[in-house]
Protein backbone atom coordinates (compact mmCIF):
# COMPACT_ATOMS: atom_id res chain seq x y z
CA UNK A 1 0.00 0.00 0.00
CA UNK A 2 2.89 2.47 0.86
CA UNK A 3 4.66 1.70 -2.54
CA UNK A 4 1.15 2.36 -4.25
CA UNK A 5 1.08 5.50 -2.55
CA UNK A 6 4.73 6.54 -3.97
CA UNK A 7 4.05 5.71 -7.46
CA UNK A 8 1.15 7.78 -7.78
CA UNK A 9 2.39 10.77 -5.70
CA UNK A 10 5.93 11.44 -7.30
CA UNK A 11 4.88 10.66 -10.79
CA UNK A 12 7.22 12.16 -12.71
CA UNK A 13 6.39 15.30 -14.86
CA UNK A 14 7.47 13.97 -18.07
CA UNK A 15 6.19 10.72 -17.40
CA UNK A 16 2.62 12.26 -17.31
CA UNK A 17 3.22 14.42 -20.16
CA UNK A 18 4.12 11.10 -22.65
CA UNK A 19 1.17 9.70 -20.82
CA UNK A 20 -1.10 12.35 -22.28
CA UNK A 21 0.56 12.53 -25.28
CA UNK A 22 0.34 8.84 -25.89
CA UNK A 23 -3.23 9.54 -25.29
CA UNK A 24 -3.47 12.16 -27.78
CA UNK A 25 -2.04 10.13 -30.35
CA UNK A 26 -3.78 7.51 -29.59
CA UNK A 27 -7.69 9.60 -30.02
CA UNK A 28 -6.22 11.43 -33.18
CA UNK A 29 -5.29 8.23 -34.76
CA UNK A 30 -8.32 8.20 -37.22
CA UNK A 31 -7.68 11.33 -38.80
CA UNK A 32 -4.44 10.87 -40.75
CA UNK A 33 -3.75 12.74 -44.07
CA UNK A 34 -5.66 12.43 -46.81
CA UNK A 35 -4.44 10.08 -49.25
CA UNK A 36 -2.46 10.94 -52.29
CA UNK A 37 -4.58 11.20 -55.75
CA UNK A 38 -8.00 12.11 -53.98
CA UNK A 39 -8.06 15.46 -55.33
CA UNK A 40 -8.14 13.63 -59.25
CA UNK A 41 -11.05 11.57 -58.01
CA UNK A 42 -12.65 13.97 -56.16
CA UNK A 43 -13.01 16.19 -59.43
CA UNK A 44 -13.63 13.15 -61.54
CA UNK A 45 -16.66 12.16 -59.10
CA UNK A 46 -18.62 15.55 -59.64
CA UNK A 47 -17.80 15.34 -63.19
CA UNK A 48 -18.68 12.54 -64.91
CA UNK A 49 -22.55 12.68 -63.32
CA UNK A 50 -22.55 16.11 -64.78
CA UNK A 51 -21.46 14.85 -67.85
CA UNK A 52 -24.02 12.31 -68.06
CA UNK A 53 -26.93 14.47 -66.99
CA UNK A 54 -25.66 16.63 -70.14
CA UNK A 55 -25.57 13.83 -72.29
CA UNK A 56 -28.83 12.35 -71.41
CA UNK A 57 -30.20 16.05 -71.81
CA UNK A 58 -28.38 16.28 -75.51
CA UNK A 59 -30.50 12.82 -76.45
CA UNK A 60 -33.82 14.22 -75.14
CA UNK A 61 -33.22 17.18 -77.17
CA UNK A 62 -32.42 15.80 -80.61
CA UNK A 63 -35.20 13.14 -79.96
CA UNK A 64 -37.63 15.96 -79.53
CA UNK A 65 -36.08 17.55 -82.89
CA UNK A 66 -36.35 14.12 -84.74
CA UNK A 67 -39.76 13.76 -83.86
CA UNK A 68 -40.85 16.37 -85.81
CA UNK A 69 -43.20 17.98 -83.65
CA UNK A 70 -41.68 21.43 -85.03
CA UNK A 71 -39.94 22.29 -87.87
CA UNK A 72 -36.68 22.50 -88.00
CA UNK A 73 -36.20 26.38 -88.68
CA UNK A 74 -38.17 26.86 -85.37
CA UNK A 75 -36.44 24.32 -83.19
CA UNK A 76 -32.90 23.54 -83.75
CA UNK A 77 -31.42 20.51 -83.08
CA UNK A 78 -27.97 20.39 -81.03
CA UNK A 79 -25.26 19.76 -83.71
CA UNK A 80 -26.93 23.28 -85.59
CA UNK A 81 -26.92 24.62 -82.37
CA UNK A 82 -23.06 24.27 -81.40
CA UNK A 83 -22.44 24.73 -84.93
CA UNK A 84 -23.80 28.31 -84.30
CA UNK A 85 -22.41 28.88 -80.81
CA UNK A 86 -18.91 28.06 -82.40
CA UNK A 87 -19.50 30.88 -85.24
CA UNK A 88 -20.33 33.39 -82.52
CA UNK A 89 -18.03 32.69 -80.09
CA UNK A 90 -15.29 33.06 -82.99
CA UNK A 91 -16.85 36.84 -83.30
CA UNK A 92 -15.54 39.74 -80.61
CA UNK A 93 -18.92 41.21 -80.98
CA UNK A 94 -20.28 38.42 -79.35
CA UNK A 95 -17.40 38.46 -76.60
CA UNK A 96 -18.20 42.02 -76.20
CA UNK A 97 -21.65 41.28 -75.24
CA UNK A 98 -20.55 38.54 -72.63
CA UNK A 99 -18.68 41.14 -71.26
CA UNK A 100 -20.95 44.13 -71.12
CA UNK A 101 -23.27 41.07 -69.27
CA UNK A 102 -20.90 40.00 -67.13
CA UNK A 103 -20.00 44.05 -65.87
CA UNK A 104 -23.51 44.24 -65.02
CA UNK A 105 -23.72 41.65 -63.21
CA UNK A 106 -20.59 41.85 -60.80
CA UNK A 107 -21.23 46.14 -60.51
CA UNK A 108 -24.81 44.77 -59.85
CA UNK A 109 -23.93 42.21 -57.30
CA UNK A 110 -21.25 44.11 -55.71
CA UNK A 111 -23.38 46.72 -54.78
CA UNK A 112 -26.02 44.24 -53.57
CA UNK A 113 -23.33 42.92 -51.15
CA UNK A 114 -22.84 45.82 -49.71
CA UNK A 115 -26.35 47.20 -49.50
CA UNK A 116 -27.25 43.64 -48.22
CA UNK A 117 -24.21 43.54 -45.48
CA UNK A 118 -25.33 47.24 -44.27
CA UNK A 119 -28.74 46.56 -43.92
CA UNK A 120 -28.18 43.23 -42.97
CA UNK A 121 -25.84 44.88 -39.85
CA UNK A 122 -28.44 47.35 -39.38
CA UNK A 123 -31.37 45.56 -39.31
CA UNK A 124 -29.85 42.52 -37.22
CA UNK A 125 -28.23 44.63 -34.71
CA UNK A 126 -30.85 47.56 -33.80
CA UNK A 127 -34.25 45.84 -32.56
CA UNK A 128 -36.40 48.89 -33.80
CA UNK A 129 -35.56 48.21 -37.18
CA UNK A 130 -35.43 44.73 -37.09
CA UNK A 131 -39.42 44.97 -35.73
CA UNK A 132 -40.18 47.42 -38.59
CA UNK A 133 -37.96 46.07 -41.99
CA UNK A 134 -37.63 41.81 -40.32
CA UNK A 135 -40.72 41.02 -42.24
CA UNK A 136 -40.48 43.65 -45.04
CA UNK A 137 -37.30 42.20 -45.73
CA UNK A 138 -38.41 38.41 -45.92
CA UNK A 139 -41.17 39.72 -48.25
CA UNK A 140 -39.06 41.60 -51.03
CA UNK A 141 -37.46 38.50 -51.15
CA UNK A 142 -40.95 36.45 -52.87
CA UNK A 143 -40.94 39.75 -55.41
CA UNK A 144 -40.50 38.70 -58.81
CA UNK A 145 -38.39 40.94 -59.79
CA UNK A 146 -39.56 41.25 -63.10
CA UNK A 147 -42.34 43.30 -60.93
CA UNK A 148 -40.07 46.06 -60.21
CA UNK A 149 -39.33 46.87 -64.42
CA UNK A 150 -42.39 49.07 -65.26
CA UNK A 151 -41.32 51.19 -62.02
CA UNK A 152 -37.83 51.45 -62.64
CA UNK A 153 -38.10 52.58 -66.46
CA UNK A 154 -40.73 55.18 -65.12
CA UNK A 155 -37.71 56.22 -62.83
CA UNK A 156 -34.78 55.65 -65.10
CA UNK A 157 -35.34 55.32 -68.25
CA UNK A 158 -34.68 52.63 -70.50
CA UNK A 159 -31.10 52.92 -69.25
CA UNK A 160 -28.55 50.51 -67.66
CA UNK A 161 -29.28 52.12 -64.26
CA UNK A 162 -32.88 50.91 -64.18
CA UNK A 163 -31.11 47.45 -64.88
CA UNK A 164 -29.02 47.96 -61.72
CA UNK A 165 -31.63 48.75 -60.02
CA UNK A 166 -33.98 46.29 -60.72
CA UNK A 167 -30.72 43.68 -60.03
CA UNK A 168 -29.83 45.23 -56.55
CA UNK A 169 -33.95 45.00 -55.05
CA UNK A 170 -33.42 41.05 -56.36
CA UNK A 171 -30.26 39.82 -54.55
CA UNK A 172 -29.65 42.58 -51.50
CA UNK A 173 -32.89 40.92 -49.44
CA UNK A 174 -31.30 37.38 -49.43
CA UNK A 175 -27.87 38.76 -48.73
CA UNK A 176 -29.02 40.97 -46.22
CA UNK A 177 -31.44 37.94 -44.76
CA UNK A 178 -28.28 35.83 -44.67
CA UNK A 179 -26.47 37.44 -42.51
CA UNK A 180 -29.58 38.09 -40.13
CA UNK A 181 -30.46 34.53 -40.02
CA UNK A 182 -26.98 33.91 -39.44
CA UNK A 183 -27.04 36.51 -36.28
CA UNK A 184 -30.12 35.29 -34.82
CA UNK A 185 -28.95 31.44 -35.28
CA UNK A 186 -25.39 32.35 -33.17
CA UNK A 187 -24.98 29.37 -31.08
CA UNK A 188 -25.47 30.62 -27.73
CA UNK A 189 -23.00 29.08 -25.61
CA UNK A 190 -20.57 31.20 -28.15
CA UNK A 191 -22.04 34.04 -27.35
CA UNK A 192 -21.85 33.28 -23.53
CA UNK A 193 -18.16 32.20 -24.19
CA UNK A 194 -17.48 35.56 -25.97
CA UNK A 195 -19.20 37.35 -23.04
CA UNK A 196 -17.13 35.64 -20.26
CA UNK A 197 -14.01 36.13 -22.47
CA UNK A 198 -14.93 39.86 -21.86
CA UNK A 199 -16.16 40.85 -25.19
CA UNK A 200 -19.33 43.44 -25.04
CA UNK A 201 -21.96 44.67 -27.62
CA UNK A 202 -19.94 46.00 -30.68
CA UNK A 203 -16.74 43.60 -30.15
CA UNK A 204 -19.11 40.92 -29.22
CA UNK A 205 -20.73 41.69 -32.62
CA UNK A 206 -17.59 41.99 -34.47
CA UNK A 207 -15.21 39.11 -33.12
CA UNK A 208 -17.86 36.75 -32.25
CA UNK A 209 -21.47 37.25 -33.78
CA UNK A 210 -20.56 38.34 -37.51
CA UNK A 211 -17.72 35.25 -37.91
CA UNK A 212 -20.18 32.70 -36.52
CA UNK A 213 -22.77 34.06 -39.08
CA UNK A 214 -20.28 33.41 -41.68
CA UNK A 215 -21.60 29.97 -43.20
CA UNK A 216 -25.30 31.56 -43.28
CA UNK A 217 -24.17 35.04 -45.04
CA UNK A 218 -21.97 32.44 -47.92
CA UNK A 219 -25.77 31.07 -48.10
CA UNK A 220 -27.17 34.47 -49.02
CA UNK A 221 -24.72 35.21 -51.12
CA UNK A 222 -25.05 31.97 -53.07
CA UNK A 223 -28.74 32.95 -53.54
CA UNK A 224 -28.15 36.44 -53.74
CA UNK A 225 -26.22 36.25 -56.94
CA UNK A 226 -29.20 33.41 -58.39
CA UNK A 227 -31.61 35.98 -57.63
CA UNK A 228 -29.03 38.98 -59.23
CA UNK A 229 -28.34 36.54 -62.56
CA UNK A 230 -31.95 36.42 -62.94
CA UNK A 231 -32.98 40.02 -62.51
CA UNK A 232 -30.11 40.83 -64.96
CA UNK A 233 -31.38 38.51 -67.65
CA UNK A 234 -35.09 39.96 -67.52
CA UNK A 235 -33.86 43.05 -67.41
CA UNK A 236 -31.53 42.61 -70.17
CA UNK A 237 -34.52 41.51 -72.19
CA UNK A 238 -36.87 44.22 -71.56
CA UNK A 239 -34.43 46.88 -71.80
CA UNK A 240 -32.89 47.25 -74.80
CA UNK A 241 -30.27 49.69 -74.76
CA UNK A 242 -28.89 50.97 -78.43
CA UNK A 243 -25.20 50.27 -79.53
CA UNK A 244 -24.59 48.36 -76.31
CA UNK A 245 -25.12 44.70 -76.97
CA UNK A 246 -25.84 42.32 -74.47
CA UNK A 247 -26.72 38.57 -74.05
CA UNK A 248 -30.27 38.91 -73.52
CA UNK A 249 -30.05 41.89 -75.68
CA UNK A 250 -29.33 38.89 -78.24
CA UNK A 251 -31.96 36.19 -76.28
CA UNK A 252 -34.36 39.33 -77.31
CA UNK A 253 -33.31 40.02 -81.57
CA UNK A 254 -32.64 35.97 -81.83
CA UNK A 255 -36.48 35.68 -81.16
CA UNK A 256 -37.22 38.55 -83.67
CA UNK A 257 -35.27 36.67 -86.34
CA UNK A 258 -36.58 33.64 -85.55
CA UNK A 259 -33.06 32.71 -85.33
CA UNK A 260 -33.66 29.32 -83.37
CA UNK A 261 -30.19 28.23 -83.32
CA UNK A 262 -28.43 31.27 -81.94
CA UNK A 263 -31.09 31.91 -79.41
CA UNK A 264 -30.31 28.49 -77.86
CA UNK A 265 -26.66 29.02 -77.73
CA UNK A 266 -27.04 31.80 -76.09
CA UNK A 267 -29.40 30.15 -73.83
CA UNK A 268 -26.57 27.92 -73.20
CA UNK A 269 -23.61 30.38 -72.47
CA UNK A 270 -26.20 31.91 -69.87
CA UNK A 271 -27.19 28.59 -68.47
CA UNK A 272 -22.89 27.73 -68.36
CA UNK A 273 -22.18 30.81 -66.97
CA UNK A 274 -24.71 30.76 -64.10
CA UNK A 275 -23.41 27.27 -63.27
CA UNK A 276 -19.79 28.45 -63.22
CA UNK A 277 -20.66 31.50 -60.53
CA UNK A 278 -23.03 28.61 -58.62
CA UNK A 279 -19.48 26.43 -58.90
CA UNK A 280 -17.58 28.98 -57.00
CA UNK A 281 -19.89 29.37 -54.52
CA UNK A 282 -20.49 25.83 -53.79
CA UNK A 283 -16.06 25.41 -53.52
CA UNK A 284 -16.41 28.59 -51.00
CA UNK A 285 -19.08 26.73 -49.49
CA UNK A 286 -17.11 23.53 -49.11
CA UNK A 287 -13.66 25.04 -48.06
CA UNK A 288 -15.81 26.66 -45.37
CA UNK A 289 -17.72 23.44 -43.74
CA UNK A 290 -14.14 21.74 -44.54
CA UNK A 291 -12.18 24.40 -42.22
CA UNK A 292 -14.80 25.02 -39.46
CA UNK A 293 -15.47 20.52 -39.09
CA UNK A 294 -18.91 20.89 -40.33
CA UNK A 295 -18.28 18.15 -42.86
CA UNK A 296 -17.85 14.85 -42.85
CA UNK A 297 -15.14 12.83 -43.59
CA UNK A 298 -16.99 11.35 -46.16
CA UNK A 299 -19.70 12.62 -48.40
CA UNK B 1 -17.16 48.97 0.62
CA UNK B 2 -18.60 45.76 2.52
CA UNK B 3 -18.72 45.28 5.66
CA UNK B 4 -16.27 41.92 5.79
CA UNK B 5 -13.60 43.99 4.05
CA UNK B 6 -13.67 46.70 6.39
CA UNK B 7 -13.18 44.44 9.26
CA UNK B 8 -10.02 42.70 7.83
CA UNK B 9 -7.03 44.18 9.37
CA UNK B 10 -3.99 45.29 7.68
CA UNK B 11 -0.95 42.48 8.67
CA UNK B 12 -3.92 39.37 7.79
CA UNK B 13 -2.67 36.93 5.45
CA UNK B 14 -5.48 37.01 2.81
CA UNK B 15 -5.69 33.10 3.00
CA UNK B 16 -9.31 33.08 4.37
CA UNK B 17 -10.37 36.49 2.23
CA UNK B 18 -13.10 35.13 0.21
CA UNK B 19 -12.97 35.39 -3.41
CA UNK B 20 -16.42 34.96 -4.36
CA UNK B 21 -19.41 35.32 -1.81
CA UNK B 22 -22.89 34.55 -2.41
CA UNK B 23 -25.42 35.69 0.05
CA UNK B 24 -28.65 35.01 -0.07
CA UNK B 25 -28.94 34.45 -3.48
CA UNK B 26 -32.52 33.45 -5.24
CA UNK B 27 -33.00 32.58 -8.54
CA UNK B 28 -36.32 32.54 -10.77
CA UNK B 29 -36.68 31.84 -14.07
CA UNK B 30 -39.92 32.86 -15.49
CA UNK B 31 -42.86 34.87 -14.21
CA UNK B 32 -46.16 33.90 -12.38
CA UNK B 33 -47.34 30.37 -12.55
CA UNK B 34 -44.81 29.46 -15.23
CA UNK B 35 -41.79 30.62 -12.60
CA UNK B 36 -39.25 27.85 -11.50
CA UNK B 37 -37.31 28.16 -8.80
CA UNK B 38 -33.70 27.76 -9.70
CA UNK B 39 -31.83 28.85 -6.45
CA UNK B 40 -33.58 29.91 -3.18
CA UNK B 41 -31.35 31.45 -0.46
CA UNK B 42 -27.98 30.17 -1.49
CA UNK B 43 -24.94 31.72 0.41
CA UNK B 44 -21.45 30.77 -0.35
CA UNK B 45 -18.20 31.58 -0.12
CA UNK B 46 -14.94 30.47 -2.12
CA UNK B 47 -11.75 31.52 -0.34
CA UNK B 48 -8.97 33.23 -2.22
CA UNK B 49 -6.76 30.18 -3.28
CA UNK B 50 -9.26 27.48 -2.24
CA UNK B 51 -10.99 24.59 -4.53
CA UNK B 52 -14.42 24.19 -4.04
CA UNK B 53 -17.05 21.28 -5.92
CA UNK B 54 -20.09 22.16 -6.08
CA UNK B 55 -22.03 18.61 -6.10
CA UNK B 56 -25.43 18.31 -6.76
CA UNK B 57 -28.51 16.20 -8.53
CA UNK B 58 -29.36 16.88 -12.08
CA UNK B 59 -31.35 20.32 -12.48
CA UNK B 60 -30.77 21.53 -8.99
CA UNK B 61 -29.52 24.81 -10.32
CA UNK B 62 -25.40 24.23 -10.64
CA UNK B 63 -24.87 25.75 -14.05
CA UNK B 64 -27.42 28.86 -13.39
CA UNK B 65 -24.87 29.32 -10.01
CA UNK B 66 -22.23 29.83 -12.26
CA UNK B 67 -23.60 31.91 -14.25
CA UNK B 68 -24.82 34.01 -11.92
CA UNK B 69 -21.68 34.27 -10.60
CA UNK B 70 -20.14 34.69 -14.23
CA UNK B 71 -22.71 37.67 -14.61
CA UNK B 72 -23.67 36.67 -17.44
CA UNK B 73 -27.12 36.37 -15.82
CA UNK B 74 -28.52 38.07 -12.74
CA UNK B 75 -30.10 36.80 -9.72
CA UNK B 76 -33.60 37.59 -8.65
CA UNK B 77 -32.58 38.44 -5.35
CA UNK B 78 -29.33 38.29 -3.43
CA UNK B 79 -26.21 39.67 -3.23
CA UNK B 80 -22.99 38.16 -5.28
CA UNK B 81 -19.98 40.04 -4.58
CA UNK B 82 -16.49 39.28 -6.58
CA UNK B 83 -14.53 41.58 -4.90
CA UNK B 84 -14.03 42.80 -8.38
CA UNK B 85 -11.83 40.36 -8.94
CA UNK B 86 -11.73 38.70 -12.76
CA UNK B 87 -14.02 35.61 -13.32
CA UNK B 88 -12.65 33.00 -16.22
CA UNK B 89 -15.56 30.42 -16.89
CA UNK B 90 -15.36 27.07 -18.80
CA UNK B 91 -17.89 25.92 -19.89
CA UNK B 92 -19.45 22.05 -20.12
CA UNK B 93 -19.44 21.88 -23.88
CA UNK B 94 -15.33 23.45 -24.81
CA UNK B 95 -16.96 26.44 -26.78
CA UNK B 96 -14.17 26.67 -28.90
CA UNK B 97 -14.53 29.37 -31.89
CA UNK B 98 -14.40 27.25 -34.79
CA UNK B 99 -13.33 29.45 -37.25
CA UNK B 100 -10.18 30.30 -35.27
CA UNK B 101 -7.23 28.21 -34.92
CA UNK B 102 -6.71 26.30 -31.62
CA UNK B 103 -4.18 29.25 -31.02
CA UNK B 104 -6.20 31.67 -31.95
CA UNK B 105 -9.11 30.79 -29.68
CA UNK B 106 -6.63 31.01 -26.62
CA UNK B 107 -5.71 34.48 -28.21
CA UNK B 108 -9.23 35.75 -27.81
CA UNK B 109 -8.83 36.53 -24.35
CA UNK B 110 -5.78 38.35 -24.91
CA UNK B 111 -7.17 40.24 -27.75
CA UNK B 112 -10.06 41.78 -25.61
CA UNK B 113 -7.03 43.21 -23.43
CA UNK B 114 -5.01 44.70 -26.25
CA UNK B 115 -2.77 42.39 -26.15
CA UNK B 116 0.05 42.89 -28.94
CA UNK B 117 0.20 40.45 -31.64
CA UNK B 118 3.40 39.16 -31.01
CA UNK B 119 2.77 38.80 -27.39
CA UNK B 120 -0.85 37.27 -28.20
CA UNK B 121 0.99 34.29 -30.21
CA UNK B 122 4.02 33.65 -27.35
CA UNK B 123 1.52 34.04 -23.77
CA UNK B 124 -0.73 31.11 -26.19
CA UNK B 125 2.45 29.07 -26.88
CA UNK B 126 3.02 28.88 -23.70
CA UNK B 127 -0.44 28.34 -22.10
CA UNK B 128 -0.64 25.13 -24.77
CA UNK B 129 2.58 23.75 -23.43
CA UNK B 130 1.10 23.95 -19.86
CA UNK B 131 -1.82 21.93 -21.08
CA UNK B 132 0.40 19.62 -23.21
CA UNK B 133 -0.57 20.69 -26.69
CA UNK B 134 2.46 22.68 -27.67
CA UNK B 135 2.46 21.02 -31.38
CA UNK B 136 -1.30 21.58 -31.31
CA UNK B 137 -1.62 25.79 -31.73
CA UNK B 138 -1.89 25.54 -35.90
CA UNK B 139 -4.71 22.88 -35.72
CA UNK B 140 -8.74 23.79 -35.96
CA UNK B 141 -10.41 22.46 -32.90
CA UNK B 142 -12.47 19.91 -34.83
CA UNK B 143 -9.24 18.29 -35.70
CA UNK B 144 -8.44 17.25 -31.68
CA UNK B 145 -10.17 14.73 -29.60
CA UNK B 146 -13.13 15.65 -26.86
CA UNK B 147 -10.17 15.73 -23.85
CA UNK B 148 -7.80 17.68 -26.11
CA UNK B 149 -10.70 20.17 -26.97
CA UNK B 150 -11.31 21.02 -23.39
CA UNK B 151 -7.83 21.71 -22.42
CA UNK B 152 -8.09 24.12 -25.46
CA UNK B 153 -10.80 25.73 -23.32
CA UNK B 154 -8.62 25.51 -20.31
CA UNK B 155 -5.97 27.01 -21.87
CA UNK B 156 -8.10 30.44 -22.84
CA UNK B 157 -9.63 30.20 -19.61
CA UNK B 158 -5.71 30.23 -18.29
CA UNK B 159 -5.16 33.07 -20.76
CA UNK B 160 -7.74 35.49 -19.20
CA UNK B 161 -5.51 35.72 -15.72
CA UNK B 162 -8.53 35.58 -13.59
CA UNK B 163 -8.67 34.89 -9.90
CA UNK B 164 -11.81 33.05 -10.09
CA UNK B 165 -12.01 29.95 -12.08
CA UNK B 166 -15.43 28.70 -13.08
CA UNK B 167 -15.91 25.26 -14.05
CA UNK B 168 -18.66 23.46 -15.15
CA UNK B 169 -18.88 19.67 -15.70
CA UNK B 170 -15.83 20.42 -17.76
CA UNK B 171 -14.92 16.47 -17.68
CA UNK B 172 -17.89 15.14 -17.68
CA UNK B 173 -18.10 13.96 -21.36
CA UNK B 174 -14.08 12.55 -21.38
CA UNK B 175 -13.18 8.25 -20.59
CA UNK B 176 -11.59 8.09 -17.02
CA UNK B 177 -7.96 7.78 -17.75
CA UNK B 178 -7.70 11.16 -19.60
CA UNK B 179 -10.37 12.56 -17.17
CA UNK B 180 -7.83 11.60 -14.16
CA UNK B 181 -4.73 12.74 -16.27
CA UNK B 182 -6.20 16.36 -15.95
CA UNK B 183 -7.66 16.00 -12.95
CA UNK B 184 -4.03 16.23 -12.32
CA UNK B 185 -3.02 18.69 -14.13
CA UNK B 186 -5.64 21.01 -13.36
CA UNK B 187 -4.49 20.46 -9.31
CA UNK B 188 -1.06 21.49 -10.43
CA UNK B 189 -2.20 24.88 -12.36
CA UNK B 190 -4.43 25.52 -10.12
CA UNK B 191 -1.64 25.48 -6.95
CA UNK B 192 0.86 26.92 -9.52
CA UNK B 193 -1.44 29.88 -9.92
CA UNK B 194 -3.36 30.44 -6.81
CA UNK B 195 -6.74 31.05 -8.39
CA UNK B 196 -9.87 30.16 -6.54
CA UNK B 197 -12.04 27.13 -8.05
CA UNK B 198 -15.34 26.66 -7.90
CA UNK B 199 -15.96 23.57 -9.57
CA UNK B 200 -18.71 21.94 -10.70
CA UNK B 201 -19.50 18.19 -10.73
CA UNK B 202 -22.12 15.18 -10.43
CA UNK B 203 -19.63 12.87 -9.89
CA UNK B 204 -19.13 12.63 -6.37
CA UNK B 205 -15.46 11.11 -6.38
CA UNK B 206 -14.12 13.72 -8.55
CA UNK B 207 -15.62 16.18 -6.16
CA UNK B 208 -13.98 14.93 -3.32
CA UNK B 209 -10.43 14.29 -5.37
CA UNK B 210 -10.46 18.10 -6.63
CA UNK B 211 -11.78 19.85 -3.69
CA UNK B 212 -10.54 21.42 -0.41
CA UNK B 213 -14.59 21.54 -0.23
CA UNK B 214 -17.34 19.96 -1.20
CA UNK B 215 -20.47 21.73 -1.46
CA UNK B 216 -24.21 19.78 -1.78
CA UNK B 217 -26.92 21.59 -2.85
CA UNK B 218 -30.38 20.52 -2.65
CA UNK B 219 -32.91 20.25 -5.22
CA UNK B 220 -35.67 22.56 -6.31
CA UNK B 221 -35.31 24.30 -5.61
CA UNK B 222 -31.36 24.78 -4.77
CA UNK B 223 -30.11 25.17 -1.61
CA UNK B 224 -27.17 24.69 0.01
CA UNK B 225 -27.65 20.80 1.69
CA UNK B 226 -24.39 20.64 3.40
CA UNK B 227 -20.66 21.59 3.17
CA UNK B 228 -18.31 18.59 3.48
CA UNK B 229 -14.70 19.82 4.30
CA UNK B 230 -11.81 17.54 2.88
CA UNK B 231 -8.86 16.85 5.13
CA UNK B 232 -7.23 14.70 3.03
CA UNK B 233 -3.71 15.26 2.03
CA UNK B 234 -2.60 15.86 -1.47
CA UNK B 235 -1.97 15.17 -3.83
CA UNK B 236 -4.72 12.36 -4.23
CA UNK B 237 -5.63 9.84 -5.64
CA UNK B 238 -9.26 8.96 -6.82
CA UNK B 239 -9.25 5.24 -6.42
CA UNK B 240 -7.55 5.62 -2.77
CA UNK B 241 -9.79 4.28 0.02
CA UNK B 242 -9.72 7.95 1.68
CA UNK B 243 -11.13 9.46 -1.61
CA UNK B 244 -13.27 6.53 -1.54
CA UNK B 245 -14.65 6.66 2.07
CA UNK B 246 -15.63 10.53 2.28
CA UNK B 247 -17.35 10.15 -1.18
CA UNK B 248 -19.64 7.50 -0.02
CA UNK B 249 -20.43 9.42 2.96
CA UNK B 250 -21.30 12.05 0.23
CA UNK B 251 -23.45 9.68 -1.78
CA UNK B 252 -25.52 9.12 1.29
CA UNK B 253 -26.09 12.24 1.98
CA UNK B 254 -26.96 12.76 -1.80
CA UNK B 255 -29.41 9.96 -1.92
CA UNK B 256 -31.25 11.26 1.21
CA UNK B 257 -31.66 14.43 -1.17
CA UNK B 258 -32.72 12.88 -3.92
CA UNK B 259 -35.33 9.95 -1.76
CA UNK B 260 -36.98 13.09 -0.28
CA UNK B 261 -38.27 14.19 -3.73
CA UNK B 262 -39.32 10.78 -4.45
CA UNK B 263 -42.63 10.92 -2.58
N1 LIG C 1 -33.22 29.79 -19.17
C1 LIG C 1 -34.02 29.05 -18.38
N2 LIG C 1 -35.35 29.25 -18.39
C2 LIG C 1 -36.17 28.53 -17.59
N3 LIG C 1 -35.76 27.58 -16.74
C3 LIG C 1 -34.44 27.34 -16.68
C4 LIG C 1 -33.51 28.06 -17.49
N4 LIG C 1 -32.27 27.59 -17.22
C5 LIG C 1 -32.42 26.64 -16.29
N5 LIG C 1 -33.72 26.49 -15.94
C6 LIG C 1 -34.27 25.57 -14.92
O1 LIG C 1 -33.59 25.82 -13.72
C7 LIG C 1 -33.26 24.61 -13.07
C8 LIG C 1 -31.78 24.54 -12.82
O2 LIG C 1 -31.10 24.43 -14.05
P1 LIG C 1 -29.52 24.29 -14.15
O3 LIG C 1 -29.17 24.21 -15.58
O4 LIG C 1 -28.89 25.36 -13.36
O5 LIG C 1 -29.28 22.87 -13.46
P2 LIG C 1 -27.94 22.03 -13.30
O6 LIG C 1 -27.79 21.74 -11.86
O7 LIG C 1 -26.82 22.71 -13.96
O8 LIG C 1 -28.31 20.70 -14.06
P3 LIG C 1 -27.35 19.68 -14.84
O9 LIG C 1 -26.65 18.88 -13.79
O10 LIG C 1 -28.30 18.84 -15.62
O11 LIG C 1 -26.43 20.48 -15.68
C9 LIG C 1 -33.80 23.49 -13.93
O12 LIG C 1 -35.01 23.07 -13.39
C10 LIG C 1 -33.99 24.13 -15.28
O13 LIG C 1 -35.08 23.55 -15.92
MG1 LIG D 1 -25.58 22.20 -15.70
Amino acid sequence: MAADRTTSAEKAPDVHARQIAGLDALELGGAAGRPAGRLWSGVWGRLWPMLLAAGIVLALWQGVVWSGRWPEYVFAGPAETFGTLGERLSTPEYWQAVAVTMRRAVTGFAVSVLAGLVVGALVSRVRVLRAAFGSLITGLQTMPSIAWFPLAILLFGLTESAITFVVILGAAPSIANGLIAGVDYTPPILLRAGHVLGFRRLRLYLHVILPASLPSFLAGLKQGWAFAWRSLMAGELVVIIAHQSSLGERLYYDRELADSAGLLATMIVILVIGIGIDLLFETADGALRRRWGLRQARD
Amino acid sequence: MTAPLTERTAGETGDDQPSVLLDGVSKTYGQGRNAVPALDDVSLSVRRGEFVSLLGASGCGKSTLLSLVAGLDRPTAGRIDTRGGKIAMMFQEPALFPWLTVSANVEMALRVRGVARKERRARAAELLEIVHLGGFGARRPHELSGGMRQRVSLARALAQEADVLLMDEPFGALDAMTRDLLHDELERIWRERGLSVLFVTHNVREAVRLGDRVVLLSSRPGRVAEDFPVGIGRPRVIDSPAVAGLASTVTERLRQEVLRHGR
